[in-house]
């Protein structure tokens, strides 16, 4: 929470318990007002940079606090809306006062309360005084198992688009690399653990409709691209034996697996996953090292690092190959040491690392104008990767005096951090995805 | 005296014993004459047994000489034969060594230093000698840098050493390269100490290992 929320969430309940008050007549006075005019869409709409307030009511009934904690944070995490949940008040009975919670500040009411199958959600528009959806979630999953947080993380995030027009990003998990082993952690840094099976890997990377990824393993003989169904459990090798194989990435249609290859430097080589055609190389770099390839969302370009000029840049090349070219050109940092490219969802941009004063931070460029932004300043951070929302990077950092992930709103430039306890590092953010598996 | 005939001799020499016995004093019962004892074979039997014995022991003594004798040669052979195997297993100890050595590298460079041909150069009898030995050479990287980026760099650190010794003559397909990046470091920690140390190649024997002849 920030600051400023901290502050109204405390001086909250004092003007909640004068609402119960007025909530009679509030109820009336809001049936009585006019409908709204003939061809005006109704909904709550979201412009950048400013907030819609959401009050979360309190609600009653079996783990009703942590239903409202989780719900509470995903928005807040969303950093769309401000969420407005004080940490004591009444349930409310009956119609809404929603005047007063106009003058709270609030845009939209969740009201959610516990049923014997589930959860039972209604969202308030207050500007129109009266109720936009209704949603029933069965919560038949055992209380705070992974199916049964992503239940809440769904509901949070169809709240957010309601709210805001854009789909939260709570339904998503984190890959990543702890002591060596493919861990994953929810979006809100709850259920950390090492997937199934606690295969040993590097660089995961999510398949487009989520639930098989790809990462590479190390072994004494060299490292093998590996793909893994996380429901089943099974493996599969992709990469032929012999040098170094690393650093894959699925083509956003999900058919074709790109990633670097080579004995004597490195180069991009595109697999296709259904083996009708054969693998093409779509790099020429001569020995020099090219790596970490990342997809434009359209599938057509790939942001890729290359040592080609003799350091470590980032480069975009067609998919196919053709047109190769420097990401960018400009001066900044010490070393023009750039690598971890990773392209946002929406297109605009490409998120990668750059040395300055001997230290990764994040950047970002955007594609349109090549315009440069820092995201980060204190110790090293690296390895950037987008959510599915485009606005959100998660990256590596060293700030606590350990590799930890840490999550950045690249609007507001909100950080938080994400995993705690041993060393993590190599995030890859999911999709959304629509259970837990 | 002379007497008639040898046979007669005993006789005469009792009629001697008699007549000097049958003097003053009543003659007490004869005694029995003191027995006659010819040593000469015991003599000779004892000389014999001590002649054997002599010889025994002079044949001991001449046994134990040759044992000696045997025993020292044997045991000159052994310490010679342990001193050349002493001396070919510090030699096999400092070839295994200088191929063991590893080789450094500058930061963010896959190319080889001056010393570092010295290095692998000293690699080259062992591989030579020994025609079935194949190797793996493994490269690292410091923590600096992109982790991904780390491993195809050790990757081309490898190449490098490997390509060198393909250039001296020794065939390719006798040595795998594979590149680690920063994930097995050799000396923990930060500043450029450490990270010198794990800008390195390493080298490992992974077949013919047990069998090795020196060059």
């Amino acid at each position: 929470m920030t600051l400023r929320q901290t502050v109204r969430s405390r001086a909250l309940p004092l003007v909640l318990g004068a609402a119960l008050v007025y909530v009679p007549t509030a109820g009336l006075s809001a049936q009585r007002q006019p409908p709204p005019p003939q061809g005006v869409r109704i909904g709550l709409t979201y412009s950048p940079g400013s907030r819609p307030g959401l009050f979360v009511l309190p609600l009653r009934g079996a783990n009703a606090d942590s239903i409202r904690a989780i719900v509470s944070r995903d928005l807040d995490f969303g950093d769309r809306i401000s969420v407005i949940a004080p940490d004591s008040g009444a349930t409310p009975v009956g119609a809404l006062n929603y005047p007063l919670y106009a003058r709270l500040g609030a845009a939209a009411v969740l009201q959610m309360t516990v049923s014997r199958t589930g959860v039972h959600a209604v969202l308030h528009d207050v500007g129109a005084a009266r109720a936009l959806s209704v949603r029933e979630l069965p919560l038949k999953d055992p209380p705070f198992s992974a199916a049964w947080r992503m239940t809440l993380h769904l509901l949070a995030d169809d709240i957010e688009r309601q709210v805001t027009g854009v789909a939260g990003i709570a339904s998503t998990r984190v890959l990543f690399v702890r002591g060596g082993l493919l861990w994953q952690v929810d979006s809100d840094g709850a259920n950390a653990a090492p997937i199934a099976g606690a295969p040993s890997g590097l660089s995961p990377a999510w398949h487009p409709q989520g639930y098989t990824i790809a990462y590479y393993e190390m072994r004494d003989d060299g490292t093998h691209v590996m793909m893994r169904d996380l429901a089943a459990g099974s493996t599969r090798r992709i990469s032929t034996p012999g040098g170094t194989n690393s650093s894959p990435t699925f083509a956003p249609d999900g058919r074709t697996l790109v990633y670097a290859s080579g004995e004597d430097g490195t180069d991009l080589i595109a697999v296709a996953l259904d083996g009708r055609e054969p693998p093409y190389r779509v790099t020429v770099g001569r020995g020099s090292t090219n790596s970490q390839p990342s997809f434009a969302p359209d599938g057509r370009r790939i942001a890729f690092t290359t040592s080609r000029l003799g350091r470590q840049e980032v480069y975009i090349t067609d998919a196919d190959g053709a047109n190769p070219e420097l990401l960018t050109t400009s001066g900044f940092g010490d070393q023009l040491y750039r690598a971890d490219p990773s392209w946002s969802p929406d297109g605009r941009f490409v998120a990668f690392s750059t040395q300055i004063e001997g230290r990764f931070q994040i950047a970002t460029i955007g594609l349109r104008d090549r315009g440069v932004k820092q995201h980060t300043v204190d110790g090293i951070n690296e390895d950037p990767s987008w959510a599915p929302d485009a606005r959100h990077l998660v990256f590596t950092s060293s700030r606590t005096g350990s590799k930890q992930l840490w999550v950045l709103d690249t609007e507001s430039g909100r950080l938080r951090q994400l995993t705690r306890g041993p060393a993590s590092r190599m995030a890859a953010w999911s999709p959304r995805l629509s259970a837990a598996r | 005296m002379k007497f008639p005939s040898r046979s007669l001799q005993p006789v005469a020499l009792a009629l001697v014993v008699l007549v000097a016995s049958a003097c003053p004093p009543p003659p007490p019962p004869p005694a029995p004459p003191a027995p006659v004892v010819n040593t000469d074979s015991i003599d000779a039997a004892n000389r014999a047994r001590a002649a054997e014995a002599e010889r025994v022991r002079l044949e001991n003594e001449a046994r134990a000489r040759r044992e000696a004798e045997e025993r020292t040669r044997r045991e000159n052979e052994a310490r010679l034969a342990r001193e050349a195997e002493e001396r070919a297993r510090s030699a096999m100890a400092a070839v295994r060594a200088a191929f063991a050595t590893a080789v450094y590298f500058d930061l963010d460079q896959s190319d080889l230093k001056p010393d570092a041909r010295a290095v692998l150069d000293a690699k080259l009898p062992l591989l030579r000698a020994n025609a079935n030995v194949r190797i793996r050479i493994a490269g690292h990287a410091d923590d600096r840098g992109s982790d991904d980026y780390n491993v195809a760099l050790s990757q081309r650190r490898a190449a490098s050493a490997k390509r060198y010794l393909v250039d001296q003559g020794i065939p390719a397909d006798r040595i795998d390269v594979v590149g680690f990046g920063e994930e097995r470091p050799a000396a923990m920690g930060t500043g450029e100490e450490s990270w010198a140390l794990n800008r390195r190649a390493e080298f490992e024997i992974i077949v013919g290992g047990e069998t090795l002849r020196l060059p």
